[in-house]
């Protein structure tokens, strides 16, 4: 008997737990929300710029790489399945939708998870173990204006502008792919691509990468925020927020498209 | 002005502060000693809220800080600056913006008024050559005297600090005891340390009080708490080579 009781003892604090850190979560993301309306006030707007440049111009690099590499794999596979049945004229179409529908806004979300993310965690972890936040609250300094606020609006307005730069670099990847490797035509390959792909797709990727830029910003500043254990901790804040952003980004990625497209 | 009745604190399955209460009076250098461990840190943390106690009642001012909301927790916080035990500089800013920061966030102060009381407090401090240093690149103790001028730029009626001269060196620690003293010497201020150096508190305490295991085991002046008849006072007082004799005969202030 003990031993049963005590696991669904643990397992009753451990969903205690999580109902209180998500709760925790969502009003530091509510009063985030609130608080972007001083972005570019006078005590914001030097924050606010310096993490828009983190975000979105120091991210161009590793995004350039991913984002063609990204087009010219999927103009790869498809056009070598498509030539099986001489039909490698259609990467151009296949490559576009997969790129604006998805593979744009979910790349552009692991990769800004991986590097921006993670160093939201590893910066507010830091400053929570070194009682920086403590200092923070004791000056009546809210962290969530003073840290959360400018991350959150930087990713907010840099995703879908990095997603779109990430659509726009995988389709000339696949376009490169197609006119060296599959003998597709640079002409023929756009004009499948803008024959095919739709503004809808276009909304629903731009919808999906604000989206995730939200739970990047919240699930790094959360796991920032809860940072206990010093150096240690520091390090799984940062593992738990990349792990954390991956999932939900899988998760809402599927639900986004489910809720558009059936 | 700062007032604790009945404080219990309890992490886990352990009790940290056991029913405490105490009082320190305005002007005062309360100083709180200990082992580590004994509950002094989070003492000091239940004063401003960052901890709330799972019993009893802390009032500041007369006022119960426990159930306060937002607006009136901050007027209480106003009243406080705090020296943390790392110094808590954000490492982002140089130490000019550090100090500066309060005054920024929380007043309409134009910026030719805040750099002014900023390089004041500098001057006071020590740090006239260190204002656009960053944190990462000045020792320890001037770190603490950043973490000092910041909290005191604000002009708080009380000011906790929070082991200031651990990890110093001997020379450094008693230059930081000096301006703790000039704190309450020159500027009024109510200060509460924290620390486990009993050097610097019989130096700069106006009251000590020592907690042992969750408990006050004394609460006396200087001249007072040396002649303690409690033997964890005599056992920690015998640690650090404190004798009635000697040195600390007749020592502290009234």
């Amino acid at each position: 008997m003990g031993v049963p009781v005590r696991s669904a003892e643990r397992m009753g604090e451990k969903i205690l737990q999580s109902v209180h850190n998500t709760g925790h979560a969502m009003f530091m993301l509510f009063e985030a929300v609130w608080f972007i309306q001083f972005a570019f006030g006078r005590r914001s707007r030097k924050e606010t710029a310096t993490q828009l440049y983190i975000t979105g111009i120091k991210s161009l690099g590793v995004i350039t790489v991913v984002a063609l590499f990204t087009g010219m794999i999927l103009a790869l596979q498809t056009g070598l399945e498509l030539r099986r049945f001489g039909q490698e004229a259609f990467i151009g179409s296949a490559v576009a939708v997969s790129m604006i529908r998805e593979m744009g806004p979910f790349m552009t979300g692991l990769i800004i998870a991986a590097s921006v993310g993670s160093a939201i965690a590893a910066q507010l972890g830091t400053m929570t173990v070194s009682e920086e936040i403590a200092a923070l609250e004791v000056m009546s300094i809210n962290p969530n204006r003073f840290l959360v606020m400018p991350r959150l609006f930087a990713l907010i307005v840099m995703m879908p502008i990095l997603s779109v730069y990430t659509n726009i670099l995988g389709i000339f990847g696949g376009a490169v792919v197609g006119a060296t490797q599959l003998g597709v035509s640079m002409q023929a390959y756009m004009d499948n691509a803008t024959q095919f792909a739709t503004n809808k797709d276009l909304y629903v990727g731009l919808f999906k990468a604000l989206i995730f830029g939200i739970i990047i910003a919240t699930v790094a500043c959360h796991q920032g925020f809860m940072t206990t254990e010093g150096a240690v901790g520091v390090g799984k804040a940062t593992r738990r927020s990349v792990i954390i952003s991956f999932l939900i980004i899988l998760v809402v990625g599927y639900m986004v498209t489910r809720l558009f497209y059936i | 002005m700062i007032r604790f009745e009945n404080v219990t604190k309890v992490f886990g399955n352990k009790t940290i502060l056991d029913g405490i209460s105490f009082e320190v009076g305005e002007g005062e250098t309360f100083v709180i000693v200990g082992l580590s461990g004994a509950g002094k840190s989070v003492t000091l943390k239940h004063m401003i809220r960052l901890i709330m106690p799972d019993d009893g009642a802390i009032l500041i001012d007369g006022e119960e800080i426990t159930g306060l909301r937002h607006a009136a927790l901050h007027e209480v916080r106003a009243k406080f600056g705090v020296l943390f035990q790392s110094a808590a500089l954000l490492q982002w800013m140089s130490v000019r913006d550090n100090i500066a920061l309060p005054l920024r966030e929380l007043t309409n102060k134009p910026e030719e008024e805040i750099l002014r009381v900023v390089d004041e407090k500098l001057a006071m401090l020590n740090l006239a050559d260190a204002g656009e240093k960053f944190p990462a690149d000045i020792s320890g103790g001037m770190r603490k005297r950043v973490g000092l001028a910041r909290a005191i730029i604000m002009n708080p009626k009380i000011v906790l600090y929070d082991e200031p001269t651990s990890g110093l060196d001997p020379v450094t620690s008693r230059r930081i005891d000096d301006l703790i003293v000039n704190m309450r010497e020159q500027l009024g201020i109510t200060s509460v340390v924290v620390t486990h150096d009993l050097h610097s508190a019989l130096s700069i305490g106006t009251r000590i009080m020592m907690l042992h295991e969750g408990s006050i085991v004394e609460n006396a002046t200087p001249q007072e708490f040396i002649r303690s008849k409690n033997e964890t006072v005599q056992s920690f007082l015998e640690s650090q080579y404190i004798t009635k004799k000697g040195k600390w005969e007749g020592m502290g202030h009234e």
